[in-house]
């Protein structure tokens, strides 16, 4: 069956409203729940077979996550550096050619706008991958610098690879020297005629890597990894065991965790890189970069908000929860919420109001849930945490071990 | 060094290791005692062969109270429980039921055999999930004394009393009934197809040494549905790395907590001074001093064989002499050089992930207890295994198996004899047998096996008779009959001696709820501050 692809120069682009990704005739062959969700333009599979069993992959074994709905956009010329180093809050000279860093970026009014993952390809060639679409905005900072844009969001399938075999998959399927790759380490390998691109990075705090190749070869490069990751318990996993995956080890996510600026209609919806928890990305000693002096600014007279990690006793999930003091006063909101099959405890992120959120902070979750149709209520007494939930050393050992 | 100490604990079964992590948790200087070069008693991985990893007798997960894995924060200390998913029963002829994840599959696959039993399956769920939710409020609390009058006696009974007023009137008359009758019997309230009656009937029988005709059995399966993996009622999982990696995580906590151990050489006598304990003697002369000593051994082997007698009353000897330890299960771990072919399970790869039990009807069930009466060990034999490795990376090389096979029934004794080493190679050959039947090929790919019979249980984990849950699970041995009337608070009948094991309230499995209620009590009796969850927070 031959697919288009989302294609913003075809005139019939509304006659498909979503679009079959590269991978999609292996999805539906794994897909055996029939059940789609979207991404953007394309179809995602919420589970495959059962959300925890592809979350317990991802932890246990590993698994497979089509990650070609991800927006790209690379970045190349000349200035190509100087133009990120406006864009962004890190200094990405930091982020070596070969390296991967991961970013945010804010308005003039030190707003996150995004985050994503920096891919420094070759020497001043970027790949910049996010959730929201931001041709408008990476154009925009391209005044005054000698760089190329391009959006390349259909012409790049990915897949990430995440688990404790990941490494081991990779080698059974002929990737010498990968288990040499470092967190954060690009390699290429030779690949049926064409070119892999493998980084070691990922959004479940463990052990993984991302795939990077043509479309074309999407659908061999899933049976190498099928093939290769059978005996070490490879499975197809699908978004609900990715979020699950995600909060555990602290990552957030936009629409979530936090407002992209360019989004928000009501004041003080949105939040700067220090309010979630992010001060680590932003370096003022690297020269002018958009938001620059509204974060000076922040850092100097406090922020509003902090993004914080709760572990809440008892063992019901505390969704969409309002979050108080021991007095019962507000304190904020959690944003994310699960019971962690690996941590063995309720866990949340939640946004909160300064001065709230140090680390050993008693608090109290309100936590609606239902049993057999009637709605129950607690309070949930509640600590903020330092440590994320889930960090294994196999994430950042090198070589890491077959499991 | 010093050898005088806040807290002996003896056995580092995993109830043993949940109790000393909890008095030291407390600020208890503590010694764990142990008779084997390692911890774990019966949750234990032992390197046996090349580089598998075995789960040498506990091989799956389920009972292990939440409130103890999050209070110890055994996640921390590197346990991982990951849950395998379903089961399936093969049958002679080749037919399967299988309990899928996914209850509708399961619903069409019951209807297969009886559209009738995959609705009556809905009553069934709702009546077993009505008696877990009212036991699992009575596992991490101490049973209370009825006769006492006491007001913690008191206000317990109260306790259990409202519990079972909630039940409602029904419930209350299906509760009585329940605990009293035999899993065969409760299976023909509910469903019609043989097949479907043995796959639940299992559970009615395992580690017990009565038949699915005797009464008692209805809630032998109860104690196997009331656990959970993440809130998921009834399932079951491994640990990563085998169930060793339990009693791991546990010593880790303990250590954390400046608990010390000592693991090498048996205690061979808990000394009593002037009706008080004051310490214990390890077989190898050494002595350590403490005025709490915790028994982590089974119920007989505390008093029996770690007691002067005289320091005991006689109508409490007896009594123990009396308790019912019946050793009825055998187990072989097994390394395969290859995955099994079941011809029953081809096209169907996700129940070879699942438990798989070898069983037709609740008959041939019966027939197998029947060999055990006469004193052998069944030579049509039910048979539990899992194949850990196909969901577990870590047990073995990728593409090598092991396979944890469960046993019912095999006795303590041989017609009244002790084991011989050819009758124990003689059973594991019975089991080896009946499995090749099932998946022809098998014998060929067996790399090494080992086999456990009630004898190496005993001589091992130092289970009396080989008795997997440290004591049968009836009624007469439950709750506040548990190990005897008058000491199921853990308290044992010389001052300063307390039990923690299997022996005690709620019973076996690897569930910690024994170690954790014991630390509690010897904590209030200390007057320190409680580290110890209680009760059940999911309601
Ligand atoms: C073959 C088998 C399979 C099982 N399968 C499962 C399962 O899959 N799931 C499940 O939940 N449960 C299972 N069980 C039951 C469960 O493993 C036990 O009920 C539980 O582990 C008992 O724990 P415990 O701490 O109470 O005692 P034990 O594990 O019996 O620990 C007692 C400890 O005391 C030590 N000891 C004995 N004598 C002395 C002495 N004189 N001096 C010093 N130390 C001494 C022993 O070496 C041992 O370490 C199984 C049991 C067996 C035997």
């Amino acid at each position: 069956m031959a697919f288009n692809r989302p294609d913003s120069n075809r005139r019939d682009h509304f006659t498909d409203a979503v679009f079959p990704s590269p991978f999609h005739a292996r999805q539906n062959a794994h897909n055996q729940m029939r059940v789609w969700s979207r991404w953007s333009d394309y179809l995602s599979v919420p589970a495959y077979w059962c959300a925890e069993m592809e979350y317990f992959a991802g932890r246990n074994t590993c698994g497979v996550f089509d990650l070609t709905p991800m927006v790209k956009h690379r970045i190349s010329g000349p200035d190509a550096l100087p133009y990120m180093q406006r864009l962004m809050t890190r200094d990405v000279s930091k982020i070596k050619p070969g390296r991967v860093g991961y970013s945010v970026w804010c308005d003039d009014n030190g707003q996150v706008i995004d985050d994503g993952t920096i891919f420094h390809l070759e020497e001043g060639v970027y790949r910049i991958c996010s959730q929201e679409h931001q041709i408008d905005w990476f154009l925009t900072n391209r005044l005054g610098f000698d760089v190329t844009v391009t959006e390349e969001t259909h012409d790049v399938a990915s897949l990430a690879l995440q688990g404790p075999t990941s490494c081991a998959v990779l080698k059974d399927m002929g990737l010498g020297g990968i288990e040499q790759l470092t967190p954060f380490g690009m390699a290429w390998f030779d690949f049926e005629g064409t070119r892999l691109m493998v980084s070691r990075n990922g959004y479940t705090g463990d052990l993984g890597y991302e795939l990077w190749i043509d479309p074309e070869h999407a659908e061999a490069l899933w049976d190498r990894l099928f093939d290769a990751g059978e005996v070490r318990g490879i499975r197809a996993m699908g978004s609900d065991a990715l979020d699950m995956l995600r909060i555990e080890a602290g990552f957030i996510l936009a629409g979530q965790d936090f407002l992209p600026a360019m989004e928000a209609v009501r004041a003080g919806h949105t939040r700067s890189p220090f309010e979630l928890g992010l001060a680590w990305l932003v370096h003022f000693d690297k020269g002018v970069f958009n938001g620059r002096a509204a974060l000076l600014e922040e850092k100097e007279k406090g922020s509003r908000y902090r993004l914080v990690k709760l572990d809440i006793d008892g063992n019901k999930p505390a969704r969409d929860s309002f979050v108080f003091t021991k007095d019962e006063k507000y304190a904020g909101t959690v944003t994310s919420a699960m019971w962690s099959p690996s941590a063995k405890a309720s866990i949340a992120l939640a946004s909160l109001e300064m001065p709230h959120g140090e680390p050993g902070e008693e608090l109290l979750v309100e936590i609606y849930y239902r049993r057999e149709l009637k709605w129950n209520r607690v309070m949930a007494p509640a600590r903020v945490v330092k440590d994320v939930f889930w960090d294994p050393p196999r994430r950042r050992q090198t070589p890491p071990a077959d499991f | 060094m010093s050898r005088k100490y806040d807290a002996i604990v003896i056995g580092a079964g995993h109830n043993g290791l949940t109790n000393a992590a909890y008095l030291a948790k407390a600020g208890l200087k503590v010694l764990m005692v142990e008779k084997n070069e390692w911890i774990g008693g019966a949750t234990v991985s032992l390197p046996m062969y090349k580089d598998w990893k075995y789960s040498n007798c506990s091989y799956v997960c389920s009972l292990l109270r939440p409130e103890v894995y999050r209070s110890l924060n055994l996640a921390k200390y590197g346990l991982q429980v990951v849950p395998y998913g379903g089961s399936v029963t093969i049958s002679q002829t080749g037919d399967i039921i299988g309990n899928y994840v996914d209850p509708d599959v399961t619903r069409r696959e019951v209807a297969r055999h009886s559209p009738r039993d995959a609705d009556a399956e809905v009553r069934y769920g709702r009546d077993i999930m009505r008696q877990c939710r009212f036991i699992r409020k009575f596992l991490l609390r101490t049973a209370p004394d009825p006769t006492s009058f006491k007001p913690r006696d008191l206000f317990e009974m109260l306790h259990l009393y409202k519990e079972t007023m909630k039940l409602g009137e029904d419930v209350i008359y299906d509760t009585m009934r329940f605990y009293t009758m035999s899993i065969s019997d409760f299976l023909d309230e509910y469903f019609e197809s043989p097949l479907l009656k043995a796959a639940h009937a299992g559970s009615g029988i395992i580690g017990s040494a009565l038949g699915v005709m005797s009464p008692g059995t209805a809630y032998v399966l109860l104690h196997h549905a009331m656990g959970d993996v993440d809130g998921n009622a009834g399932a079951w999982g491994f640990a990563r790395g085998g169930m060793g990696a339990i009693a791991g995580a546990m010593h880790d906590c303990f250590t954390d907590h400046g608990g010390e151990t000592v693991a090498g050489s048996p205690v061979h006598r808990i000394v009593v001074k002037n009706g008080r304990v004051t310490g214990v003697a390890l077989e190898n002369g050494d002595e350590y001093l403490a005025d709490v000593v915790v028994s982590n051994m089974t119920f007989p082997r505390t008093f029996l064989e770690c007691m002067d007698e005289k320091d005991l009353d006689a109508a409490f000897l007896k009594k123990v002499r009396n308790f019912k330890i019946r050793g009825s299960s055998g187990k072989l771990n097994i390394a395969l050089d290859g995955l099994p072919d079941f011809p029953a399970l081809r096209g169907n790869p996700e129940l070879m992930h699942a438990d798989m039990h070898l069983i037709d009807s609740i008959e041939r069930l019966e027939r197998a207890y029947d060999d055990w009466k006469n004193g052998i060990w069944s030579q049509d034999p039910y048979i539990d295994m899992l194949i850990p490795s196909l969901t577990d990376p870590t047990m073995t090389p990728p593409g090598k198996h092991f396979m944890s096979v469960f046993v019912q029934y095999v006795p303590p004794k041989v017609n009244g004899q002790d084991w011989t080493d050819e009758q124990v190679q003689a059973f594991g050959q019975t089991v080896i047998n009946q499995i090749d039947e099932y998946a022809p090929g098998f014998k060929d790919l067996i790399l090494h096996a080992e086999i456990r019979t009630p004898r190496e249980l005993e001589d091992e984990v130092g289970l009396t008779e080989g008795n997997i849950f440290q004591g049968e699970l009836t009624m007469d041995q439950l709750l506040f009959n548990r190990p005897i009337p008058g000491y199921h608070q853990y308290r044992g009948p010389v001052r300063g001696l307390w039990m923690c094991g299997s022996s005690t309230h709620p019973g076996g499995g690897v569930m910690s709820a024994p170690g954790a209620n014991a630390a509690r009590e010897i904590l209030a009796d200390l007057r320190k501050p409680n580290t110890v969850p209680e009760g059940w927070l999911d309601d």
